[in-house]
C-alpha cells in the first residue's frame, strides 16, 4: 500500500484534512487542503497525469474519472468528497500485458487524434458499456455528450465504442 | 528476392494504425501540464476586467504578503528588462504586461509566481489596480469613425485605428467587366469571430539554468523554431542557449502558433527566480486573450452574363484585428491569402481592397484550421455563388458547372495571380451530386414545400492554396517558409527521422514514417519519427496552414532519396558492378543483367558502416531542406441537406456528403479523420460557435457555457468520398494536404442549405452562427439578420 503525504502549503497556516481514497484499487491516505479539487489530487499529488483538465466549467469532460463506477468530472469535485470512495482513472484500465477493449477500439477505429480528450472519453464509455453492453449509436452519442472532442468529429469515437462493445460481448458469450 | 510489398510494410496509401495512440490510450501522453521539474513554481496571470482603460496605479503589496508567493511581476518591472512590450509576427508590437493602458478585456496586467497555483491565484486577487475607463471600440466601423479614441497611442505617428490598407487585382479590368454585365449580384456579410479552442489550453514550463546559461522551455507550440527565434529577439538571449520543446500538444488549430505574454512571463520569471516556472492557462484565459480567428466584414459585387458566366468580382474586406496586429502569417500578405477567393472558378477579372483595423478586442487573426484567411475567402465565395445563382434564377449545381475551371485549363492562373497546379473539379462535383441524389432531393424538396416543410440543400465547392510557401513570396519575420527533414539509417537498417514540423494530433509520427517506407522500402515500424525539440529537430517553420505534408512531407521524401542515392553506390560496390548497372525496386537494388542478384536496403545500411567503397564517407544519414515551387491545390465539394422547423427556426442536418481530392493520400484512415474533424468545426461555426462582444467590450464566449462546441450528440454523421485523386504535379509524392479543407469549405454548405430551405422569404443572408432565433427572425420578419457586435441588450 502506498501512503502519500502531501505537505501543507509552505509556511501557511492552512487547515488540512486527511482522507482515505482508493485509486485504481490501491488505498491511499492523503493530507490536503479542503479546497483541493479531485483532479489536482490525482494529477499532482498522485502523479496520475492521464486525467486531463481542459476547462473550468464542467463542460469538456477531459477530467472524467469513475467515482464508485459513475462517470464524474473530477474538476468539479473536491478531493475531500472522495474520502472513503473508489476512484478509477485511465491508468487503471489496462494491465501491463493487456489493453481494455475500449483502448484497443480507439486505436483500431482511429477514435483519437491529439489524445487530450481520450482518457475522459474512455472513462465515460467504460461506464456506458458496463451498464449497457449493446448500445445503439444514439445511446453512445448521448452517453458521451458530456465529453468534448475538437479533433475527431466523433464518428470514429462512436465506431470505437461499438468495436469494444462487440469484442466484450464476444468474450462474454 | 523481389521488391518489398508496400502494403505489408505500412507504406504510402496504407491505413496504418497510429503509433502515438499507444501512449494516449493508456493516459501516458506527455503534455505540458504533465511536466514536473524539481523546484518548480507556478505562475498565474491577473487579467484586465475592462476593455479599454488607463491604468492609474497598481498596488501589489498585499499580494507579496501571501505566504508561498515568490514573485509579483508588473509591466513596470518587466520594462526594466525591456520586456513590457514584444514584437508580433506581423511587425507590430504587443504588450506583455500592460503599463500605460489596457486595450482589451483579458489583457495581461500582472503575474504572480508561488509554490502552487492555488496560492498564486489567491495572490492575484489581492493586487489592486485602479483603472480610468475609456470608451471601448468593438467594430471596425466604430474604430474608424471620426473622432474615435486612438487605441494604439503607444505608437508614434499612429493617430487613428487603421493598421493597413491592401489592394490586389486589376481594378480597371474589373470596372470594365461590370460595365458589360447583364446582372450584378451583391452580398454583404460578417464572418464572426471564432476561437480555435483546442481542448488543451496554452501553457509553458520555463527552466533557466544560471550555471549553464541555458533556457529550456516546454510549451504548447505548433512552431518551436519560430518561437526560438522570437525568444532570442524578445529576451535578448543567444539563440544557441535556447531550447524550445513542444511535447504532446492537445490540439492546436492555429491557436498555438503565436508567442503569447504568458510564455514570455514564465521565461522572465524563471530567469529572475532561477527556478523552473510553470504557467497553465485556464480556459477563460485561453478564450479571451489568445489568437482568435475570422472577424471579417465582406462586401462584394459580382458581374454576370445572362447565361451564367461570371465576368468579374469586386470585394471589400474589413478585418478586425483587435488591440494588436498579431496575426501569424507570411509578411508579404497583409490579410493572408484572402485573395485566393474564387480561385476554383474561371473568372477573367477581380479586384480586392482590404483594411485592417484596431479595436478593443483580443489580438489575433490566426489561421484557425486555415491557410491564412482562406476560410473567410471560401466561405464568402460560396455564399456569393449561392446568392448569384438565385439572382440569375439558375440551378445551384448548373451555375457552378458553368464557371468551375476545366481540366484542360491547368495549370490555371487566377485573376489574383495564383497558379492552380491541378484538379478535376467537374468530376468531383458530379460525384457529390450523385451521392446526395441531387435531382431526387430537389423533387422531394418541392413536395415537402407544398406541405409546409422546409427542406434545403447547400453546395460548397472550393480549392485552397496549401503548403506555404515558396521562398520568392513567403517568409515570417524574414525567415523563408521552407521545411526540413533529417534521416539516419542505423547499421541494422532501422531508422530515425527528424522533421522540422510538429504534430498537434495529426499523426506525424505515423505518416512521415510511411513516406520513408515508400521511398526506401524500410518497414514503417522500423522508423521512429522525432520532432518538436529545437535542440534535435532540423529548422522548420512549424505546422499550420496545412503545410506539414506539402512542405515537410516533401522534405522527407527528398531526404530519403538522398539516402537511396548513397545506398545505390554502396549496392554497386557490394554487387561489384557499376552504378549504372544497378536497378532499384522497393527495398532492394539488383543487377539489371541478373535480377536475382541483389542487396536489400538493410544490407546497404550495414555496409555503410562496415564495408563501404574506398573513399566513401562512412554512415548513412542526410538532411534536406525543401523550398516548394508552388502551393498545392486540393479541391473539395461539400453538400449538406437540412430541414428547418418553421415554428422554432431550429434546423437539423439530414445528410452531409464530402468529396475531397487531396492528391495522393499517405494514410487514408488519417485523411478521413482530418476531414471529419474539419466538417465538425464547419458545423460548429455554422450552427453555434462564435465570440461576440457587448458595447462595453465584454467578451461573450469566454467559457464553454457561452462558447458552444458541438458534442457527439449534436454532431451529424458524414459520408466521405475519395474516388477522385489528382496528384500534385510538383510535390515529390503527389500529396496536397487535407487538414483544413473541410473546416474551410464546410461552413458554406450548411449555411447555403438553410438559406435554400427558406428561399421563399427572399432573405439573402443570415450571419453565422445560424442560431434558431436568427433563423426564426429571418423567417418571420423576412429580413437579413446581421450577427455583428455589439450584441443587443436583449441577447
Ligand atoms: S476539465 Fe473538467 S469538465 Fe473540463
Ligand atoms: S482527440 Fe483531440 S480533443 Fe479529442
Amino acid at each position: 500500500m502506498t501512503v502519500v503525504h502531501e505537505e501543507p502549503t509552505a509556511g501557511a497556516d492552512v487547515p488540512t484534512r486527511r482522507i482515505r481514497v482508493t485509486v485504481n484499487g490501491v488505498t491511499k491516505t492523503v493530507e490536503l487542503e479542503p479546497r483541493v479539487l479531485l483532479v489536482h489530487l490525482l494529477r499532482q499529488a498522485l502523479g496520475l497525469t492521464g486525467t486531463h483538465m481542459g476547462c473550468d466549467t464542467t463542460n469538456c469532460g477531459a477530467c472524467t474519472v469513475l467515482v464508485d463506477g459513475r462517470p464524474t468530472k473530477s474538476c468539479t469535485m473536491l478531493a475531500v468528497q472522495a474520502d472513503g470512495h473508489e476512484v478509477r482513472t485511465v491508468e487503471g484500465m489496462s494491465t501491463p500485458s493487456e489493453l481494455h477493449p475500449l483502448q484497443e477500439g480507439f486505436k483500431e477505429e482511429h477514435g483519437l487524434q491529439c489524445g487530450f480528450c481520450t482518457p475522459g472519453m474512455l472513462m465515460s464509455a467504460k461506464a456506458l458499456l458496463e451498464n449497457n453492453p449493446d448500445p445503439t449509436e444514439d445511446e453512445i452519442r448521448w452517453a458521451l455528450s458530456g465529453n468534448l472532442c475538437r479533433c475527431t468529429g466523433y464518428q470514429n469515437i462512436v465506431k470505437a465504442v461499438q468495436w469494444a462493445a462487440h469484442k466484450m460481448r464476444g468474450e462474454q458469450a | 528476392m523481389t521488391a518489398v510489398d508496400e502494403r505489408k510494410i505500412g507504406g504510402l496509401g496504407t491505413s496504418r494504425k497510429r503509433v502515438e495512440d499507444d501512449r494516449f490510450i493508456r493516459g501516458k501522453g506527455n503534455y505540458v501540464d504533465d511536466i514536473v521539474l524539481p523546484g518548480m513554481l507556478h505562475m498565474e496571470i491577473l487579467r484586465s476586467p475592462v476593455a479599454h482603460a488607463r491604468i492609474k496605479s497598481i498596488d501589489t503589496s498585499r499580494a507579496w504578503e501571501v505566504p508561498g508567493v515568490h514573485l509579483v511581476l508588473t509591466g513596470e518591472m518587466a520594462a526594466t528588462r525591456n520586456l513590457a512590450w514584444m514584437p508580433t509576427l506581423s511587425y507590430d508590437t504587443q504588450a506583455v504586461l500592460a503599463t500605460d493602458k489596457v486595450r482589451f478585456q483579458g489583457q495581461e496586467v500582472a503575474v504572480v509566481v508561488a509554490d502552487d497555483p492555488y496560492i498564486a491565484k489567491d495572490a492575484c486577487e489581492l493586487i489592486d489596480v485602479e483603472y480610468e475607463p475609456l470608451p471601448a471600440l468593438v467594430t471596425p466601423e466604430q474604430a474608424i469613425a471620426e473622432g474615435a479614441p486612438v487605441i494604439r497611442d503607444d505608437k508614434a505617428g499612429q493617430d487613428d485605428n487603421l493598421i493597413y490598407t491592401w489592394e490586389v487585382g486589376d481594378k480597371d479590368g474589373t470596372d470594365r467587366a461590370f460595365e458589360q454585365a447583364d446582372v450584378i449580384s451583391k452580398l454583404r456579410l460578417h464572418y464572426p469571430r471564432s476561437h480555435p479552442s483546442p481542448i488543451e489550453p496554452c501553457g509553458s514550463v520555463a527552466d533557466f539554468n544560471r550555471a549553464t546559461g541555458k533556457l529550456t522551455v516546454y510549451m504548447t507550440t505548433q512552431a518551436p523554431h519560430i518561437v526560438r527565434a522570437a525568444v532570442a529577439m524578445i529576451a535578448e538571449l543567444p539563440e544557441h542557449m535556447i531550447r524550445i520543446v513542444a511535447p504532446d500538444i492537445g490540439g492546436g488549430f492555429g491557436n498555438k502558433v503565436p508567442v503569447y505574454p504568458g510564455y514570455v512571463c514564465s521565461i522572465l520569471c524563471s530567469i529572475l527566480l532561477e527556478r523552473p516556472v510553470k504557467w497553465i492557462e485556464d480556459k477563460t484565459g485561453n478564450l479571451i486573450s489568445t489568437g482568435f480567428a475570422r472577424d471579417m466584414y465582406l462586401d462584394s459585387e459580382m458581374a454576370l452574363s445572362k447565361d451564367g458566366k461570371i465576368l468579374g468580382v469586386r470585394i471589400r474586406a474589413d478585418a478586425d484585428h483587435g488591440a494588436f496586429y498579431a496575426d501569424a502569417q507570411p509578411s508579404k500578405f497583409k490579410i493572408g491569402l484572402l485573395h485566393s477567393t474564387f480561385a476554383c472558378y474561371d473568372i477573367p477579372n477581380a479586384h480586392l481592397m482590404a483594411r485592417g483595423v484596431y479595436t478593443n478586442k483580443a489580438p489575433g487573426g490566426v489561421a484557425y484550421r486555415c491557410s491564412f484567411r482562406v476560410t473567410e475567402a471560401m466561405f464568402f465565395q460560396e455564399r456569393m455563388m449561392h446568392a448569384a445563382a438565385n439572382d440569375l434564377g439558375m440551378d445551384q449545381a448548373e451555375f457552378r458547372r458553368r464557371n468551375l475551371v476545366r481540366d484542360d485549363q491547368f495549370p490555371y492562373r487566377t485573376p489574383f495571380g495564383f497558379l492552380l497546379d491541378s484538379g478535376q473539379y467537374h468530376k468531383c462535383l458530379e460525384v457529390g451530386l450523385k451521392a446526395i441524389d441531387y435531382d431526387n432531393f430537389r423533387e422531394q424538396q418541392k413536395q415537402a414545400r407544398a406541405r409546409g416543410r422546409l427542406l434545403g440543400l447547400g453546395i460548397s465547392t472550393m480549392t485552397e492554396p496549401l503548403g506555404a510557401g515558396n521562398s520568392r513570396e513567403f517568409d515570417i519575420l524574414g525567415i523563408k517558409m521552407f521545411d526540413s527533414a533529417e534521416l539516419r539509417v542505423h547499421p541494422t537498417g532501422k531508422a530515425l527521422l527528424r522533421i522540422g514540423s510538429k504534430t498537434q494530433g495529426q499523426g506525424h509520427e505515423t505518416t512521415f514514417a510511411q513516406i520513408v517506407s515508400h521511398e526506401l522500402g524500410i518497414p514503417a515500424d522500423d522508423i521512429v519519427v522525432e520532432h518538436g525539440d529545437t535542440d534535435t529537430a532540423p529548422f522548420g517553420m512549424g505546422t499550420y496552414a496545412s503545410r506539414s505534408t506539402p512542405v515537410a512531407g516533401a522534405a522527407t521524401a527528398m531526404v530519403a532519396r538522398k539516402i537511396r542515392a548513397k545506398a545505390r553506390a554502396i549496392a554497386a560496390h557490394l554487387l561489384e558492378a557499376s552504378e549504372e548497372d544497378v536497378e532499384w525496386e522497393l527495398g532492394r537494388f539488383y543487377l539489371r543483367s541478373s535480377p536475382e542478384r541483389g542487396v536489400t536496403i538493410q544490407e546497404c545500411a550495414m555496409a555503410a558502416y562496415g564495408n563501404m567503397p574506398d573513399g566513401m564517407e562512412p554512415g548513412l544519414e542526410h538532411h534536406a531542406y525543401y523550398d516548394p515551387p508552388n502551393m498545392t491545390w486540393p479541391f473539395a465539394v461539400y453538400i449538406a441537406t437540412v430541414e428547418v422547423d418553421p415554428e422554432t427556426g431550429v434546423w437539423d442536418v439530414l445528410k452531409v456528403v464530402a468529396v475531397d481530392d487531396c492528391g495522393v493520400r499517405i494514410n487514408p484512415m488519417i485523411v478521413e479523420g482530418q476531414i471529419m474533424g474539419g466538417l465538425t468545426e464547419a458545423y460548429a461555426m455554422s450552427s453555434m460557435q462564435f465570440q461576440t462582444y457587448d458595447a462595453e467590450g465584454n467578451c461573450i464566449g469566454s467559457n464553454y457555457m457561452d462558447y458552444l462546441l458541438p458534442s457527439a450528440w449534436e454532431t451529424p454523421g458524414f459520408e466521405l468520398h475519395s474516388e477522385v485523386v489528382t496528384p500534385s504535379p510538383h510535390h515529390p509524392i503527389g500529396a496536397k494536404g487535407i487538414g483544413e479543407c473541410a473546416a474551410v469549405g464546410g461552413p458554406a454548405a450548411f449555411v447555403n442549405a438553410v438559406m435554400d430551405a427558406i428561399s421563399h422569404t427572399g432573405v439573402r443572408n443570415i450571419d453565422m452562427p445560424l442560431l434558431p432565433d436568427r433563423v426564426w427572425e429571418a423567417l418571420n420578419q423576412r429580413r437579413d439578420v446581421s450577427g455583428a457586435p455589439p450584441v443587443r441588450a436583449e441577447d
